[in-house]
């Protein structure tokens, strides 16, 4: 009788030659590497170039991405409705709108906030601006403003400066801003700390001061009415300040009938008095004699 | 003889290349299982806390990928059906490497048969310098004068084994020391040709490079010796499936290798034709209840042999245990026989200590340590392999002690003589090398 079916051939356990092979390539490093990872990078980079070698696909691909970025950024949570404006008067703020011309409603991605700041921080009136897109479609712009402290007379005329001498506002007169002390001359304006430390200095005699002139950019002089003048030292203007005021207080030496108090010798402190004043303590007649500083009161009395 | 020094020396610079690159791979082709083992060397010698390292330098490598796969087309350790052999080396080979994760390209062979021959060489020069150096050992190597082994032998192992300067002999190393007349004794190992040629054709087909060959009988001594015994004189017994290698060691050197060509698998073969049962039955019936020392209990236990005759309702016949001991003790005393015979003839019994050691898979035969005790002298014992890093639980038997000995002989081989440079008379009278060192010494 023959077999009915032939006898299951035992599967050889042994890997053919090139299974054998195959495993060893597998196993070497390079070429694992360049199949995991080469590959892949390849075949990614590859079908993409050959999407994008046609300018149809990569500009509706463009299109798409543009459409895509669009709807999003215009959605209602991100659009901004109305701008509000903090801390700044009502000019300023007319000034801060003008500034920035921003068709609302606008998307907050198309907000540049940082240019903008820095466009409202060139006003001069503004210390610092704090721009930030507040919750429900508001662009809030947090101003804080620059406080006058004296106004300063130049040769383009009046100006409001601060406490650091930074421009504030032009002036249209003197009497505007009565409260402020006045300084004038060459480079006042660049020693605007000092010329308030004087001004506080000078607190005593505050009814009587007209202003401080800068002298040859370097050294003030303190005038007051009846064209009276304390010439300050270059060094420690505000302690030479303080023993003319020290003496004022004591001798009353302002009340006198003297031009100019010298301190710019610190330690040769020299009076001038006026005309009729020195005839009249040398026993003679008093002559009407030109104010010697009349030039440079001018500068203080003009407009 | 300068072809083999040729190719003997590229094979200690794969041997190099592969040490640089860290892995390389130990094959042991025996007549019952195809071993590979994965070794990874970790740069020198790492010392344990107390200061102390290995012995035999074995923790400088670790075992990371380990398989063994059943051998086939071999017989007494040589091979046999050359297809087969490959394919089972394939199998062996890719197994350890997918354990081991890495690609092998360096493989250190073993072969146990091919009817290993030892041949003890001596040779003597005058020295001209008083002090010996490099050059002079290897003048001394070349002058040992070589037997003529025949044509269809290739030189296996050539170790210098002892040197003597003057009248002092035994010196381990006599490079630096003063005298006259250096003299050596050189143990040369050959084995058959074809056999060798077959197994390198094996390994060249499986895309491996050859880093170095050994005879599994001296590297089974290698790692199942401890170092007293390796001193003081002993032989190992590496009983294999198909063939019985055995070395003897003294000194640190093995002085003779030789190999019976009957092993673990006459025993089964000798099973499987006394009970009339398949091959694989009577390898199971051995493994389980195999035994060379009879006892009276050992007539009541009886064992189903189970013959796969396709007549499973009749056939169920049993035998005792007394009667599956008779089978195999004479074939086991036939093996010890020979391999007394071939220690008498080695001159083992002049040897100082006279230890033998049993190891190879066949050696785990229960009562066997009892019977050699019987034949080969009282000084038995039956060996393990040292352990190594890395080495499974299933591959630290004694049927591994060759592929572990394989392992400390990659990291550290003993010198041969293919070790030293050529003596500088030896080169042809032009050569450009000469030249180089002319110019070397000269500017």
């Amino acid at each position: 009788m023959q077999q009915v079916a032939p006898a299951p051939l035992r599967r050889d356990p042994a890997p053919s030659r090139a299974a054998y092979r195959m495993h060893r390539l597998w196993l070497t490093p390079v070429f694992r590497a360049l199949l995991r990872v080469g590959m892949p990078a390849f075949v990614l980079t590859m079908g993409f170039g050959l999407y994008l070698a046609d300018d149809a696909r990569r500009g509706a691909l463009g299109d798409k991405v543009a459409a895509m970025t669009r709807s999003v950024q215009e959605r209602p949570e991100f659009m901004v409705t109305l701008m509000a404006v903090d801390g700044a008067s009502e000019p300023l703020a007319a000034a801060i709108r003008n500034l920035v011309q921003v068709e609302f409603p606008v998307s907050s991605f198309a907000l540049d906030l940082e240019a903008m700041r820095a466009a409202v921080e060139t006003i001069d009136a503004v210390k610092s601006a704090d721009l930030r897109i507040r919750a429900g479609g508001i662009l809030q712009v947090d101003v804080t403003e620059r406080d006058p402290a004296m106004v300063w007379r130049s040769a383009q005329g009046l100006f409001l400066l601060d406490e650091t001498g930074h421009r504030i506002a032009g002036l249209t007169v003197r009497d505007a801003r009565p409260d402020l002390a006045l300084i004038a001359g060459e480079g006042a304006e660049a020693a605007v700390p000092e010329a308030l430390a004087l001004m506080a200095a000078a607190a005593p005699v505050a009814g009587r001061i007209r202003g401080l002139v800068r002298m040859g950019e370097r050294r003030w002089d303190l005038v007051l009415d009846r064209e009276q003048r304390i010439l300050l030292p270059e060094d420690e203007p505000v302690a030479a300040l303080e023993r003319v005021m020290a003496l004022d207080q004591a001798e009353d030496i302002l009340e006198r009938d003297l031009m100019v108090v010298d301190m710019r010798n610190p330690q040769r402190p020299t009076l001038r008095l006026a005309g009729d004043a020195l005839a009249r303590l040398r026993g003679e007649d008093p002559e009407p004699a030109t104010p010697v500083s009349g030039r440079m009161s001018s500068a203080l009395a003009g407009n | 003889m300068t072809d083999l020094y040729q190719s003997q020396r590229a094979m200690r610079n794969m041997r190099r290349a592969a040490m640089q690159r860290g892995v390389i791979a130990i094959l042991d082709v025996g007549t019952s299982k195809i071993a590979c083992l994965v070794l990874r060397f970790d740069g020198p010698e790492r010392f344990r806390e107390d200061g102390l390292g290995s012995m035999a330098g074995q923790s400088s490598f670790r075992v990371i990928g380990a398989a063994t796969t059943r051998s086939r087309g071999v017989r007494f350790g040589e091979i046999d059906a050359m297809q087969e052999t490959e394919r089972a080396i394939r199998t062996a080979v890719q197994a350890a490497q997918k354990m081991a994760n890495v690609r092998v390209d360096h493989v250190i062979a073993c072969l146990s048969g091919a009817r290993p021959r030892s041949y003890g060489l001596a040779g003597d020069i005058e020295i001209a310098a008083q002090q010996v150096t490099e050059q002079d050992v290897a003048r001394v190597l070349a002058a040992c004068d070589v037997p003529d082994y025949g044509s269809e032998r290739e030189v296996l192992h050539a170790q210098p084994v002892n040197f003597a300067l003057d009248h002092r002999s035994g010196l381990a190393d006599p490079r630096g020391q003063n005298g006259h007349r250096l003299a050596c004794d050189m143990h040369l190992l050959t084995v058959e040709t074809t056999a060798l040629q077959n197994l390198l054709y094996c390994i060249k087909r499986c895309d491996l490079e050859l880093a170095g060959l050994a005879s599994s009988a001296y590297v089974a001594g290698i790692s199942s010796l401890v170092e007293d015994e390796q001193e003081l004189g002993a032989a190992c017994i590496d009983m294999g499936g198909g063939a019985t290698g055995l070395s003897i060691f003294i000194k640190k050197h093995m002085i003779y290798a030789d190999a019976v060509r009957m092993g673990g698998d006459h025993v089964t073969s000798d099973i499987a034709k006394g009970l009339q049962v398949p091959m694989a039955t009577a390898e199971r019936i051995k493994t389980f209840y195999g035994g060379v020392m009879a006892t009276g209990m050992d007539d009541r236990e009886m064992i189903e042999i189970g013959g796969d005759s396709g007549d499973w309702e009749r056939d169920r016949r049993k035998v005792s245990r007394a009667e599956l001991i008779g089978i195999m003790r004479p074939r086991v005393e036939e093996i010890l026989e020979e391999v007394r015979a071939r220690l008498d003839a080695a001159g083992f019994d002049s040897l100082p200590s006279q230890q033998i050691v049993l190891t190879g898979g066949a050696s785990q035969i229960p009562g066997l340590d009892g019977l050699a005790a019987r034949i080969l002298g009282q000084n038995v014992r039956l060996g393990r392999p040292l352990r190594v890093q890395g080495l499974p639980q299933a591959a630290t038997g004694a049927a591994f002690a060759s592929s572990v000995g394989l392992c400390l002989f990659a990291a550290h081989p003993q010198d041969e003589w293919w070790d030293f440079e050529i003596p500088a008379e030896r080169y042809p009278a032009r050569s450009l090398k000469r030249a180089v060192k002319w110019f070397r010494d000269n500017w």
